[in-house]
């Protein structure tokens, strides 16, 4: 067995704000390497893993994520996504992830109008990813969410087909694992809060996996993802 | 040449926006407000004097970056 060192690439754009929590999750709680790539680069410097973090890129100047798709770093992430390298968009990095084209579909402002900062309870809906592997069926976590504009929408059409292809990798739900209304806080179509591409390589996600991923913080439940992708890496 | 963009949700996404400033204006007692739809207005000076190379050159513009064609649709005038 491989006793080497992953090593994640977590780019920085101006205004992201969860950089931080992304290398103190690798590092520190998974003992993992990482790499800062910021966003004027566009060497990867042999990442393994590429995450877009959380925050306000471009201060979410026109449309959340709409600039930050063009940085020179993103020609890279895209080329890496399209050779199958497995990348992952926590709330504003999936918002950049969508409006890249990496991800289908687009994020509309919450229909509470509200910016929600709030644990919310997620169910994993497909564990054949990158991302979930280590997950059980239906398991259902506990993890913080931080923004207003994460009600995701896709046209009918293409809902059906991201359903059929089991691209919902994650559902609002109440703690029982089931998606109710008064679980999604968002109004996001179909409770959804996180996706994947066709592929299963590039997933992008609303809540913060980072920040619930030692029991000091109140959940470890994030921790699973970032072990589920050390996991898929090692194989 | 001056180009002024106006960006709006497609009429099947959900403005809640929209939906916000309809119920302010209604308890303001603008009773017969049916429906509100909160868009985007952009004015984008142009170094262009050839009407049709500057529609095509704003097609481009709103296509790749100013609107986002999964939620919204666009118009615009140029003058």
């Amino acid at each position: 067995m491989k006793t080497s060192k992953k090593k994640f690439g977590i780019v920085i754009f101006p205004g992201s704000n969860c950089d931080h929590d992304c290398f103190h999750a690798v590092e520190s709680v998974m003992g993992q390497q990482t790499v800062p790539l910021w966003h004027k680069d566009s060497d990867l410097q042999g990442a393994d893993c590429i995450i877009l973090p959380g925050g306000f890129s471009y201060g979410d100047y026109l449309r959340t994520g709409a600039i930050a798709r063009f940085s020179p770093i993103m020609k890279s992430v895209e080329k890496f996504a399209k050779a199958g390298g497995p990348v992952i968009g926590i709330c504003n990095g999936f918002q950049i992830l969508l409006e890249a084209g990496l991800l289908p579909g687009a994020m509309l402002r919450n229909t509470c109008l509200q910016f929600r900062c709030q644990y919310v309870n997620i169910r994993v809906e497909n564990t054949d990813t990158p991302f979930t592997n280590c997950c059980q069926p239906g398991q259902v976590l506990r993890i913080p969410i931080a923004h207003g504009e994460g009600n995701y929408f896709v046209e009918e059409s293409q809902y059906q087909k991201i359903n059929r292809a089991n691209q919902v990798i994650f559902r609002y739900c109440d703690e029982f694992g089931i998606p109710t209304p008064e679980s999604n806080p968002n109004g996001s179509l179909g409770n959804i809060a996180g996706i994947s591409n066709k592929a299963g390589n590039v997933v992008g996600l609303m809540p913060h996996p980072e920040r619930a991923s030692e029991t000091i913080l109140s959940s470890a439940d994030g921790k699973i993802i970032f072990e589920s992708i050390v996991s898929y890496l090692t194989k | 040449m001056k180009a002024k963009i106006y960006i709006t949700l497609k009429r099947t996404v959900l403005d809640p926006q929209g939906k916000a400033v309809t119920n302010a204006l209604n308890s303001l007692g603008f009773n017969k407000v049916l429906d509100t739809r909160v868009g985007r207005y952009i004015e984008i000076e142009l170094k262009e004097k050839n009407k049709q190379a500057a529609e095509k050159k704003v097609h481009q513009m709103c296509d790749q970056l100013l609107s986002n064609p999964v939620i919204e649709e666009y118009r615009f005038d140029l003058d």
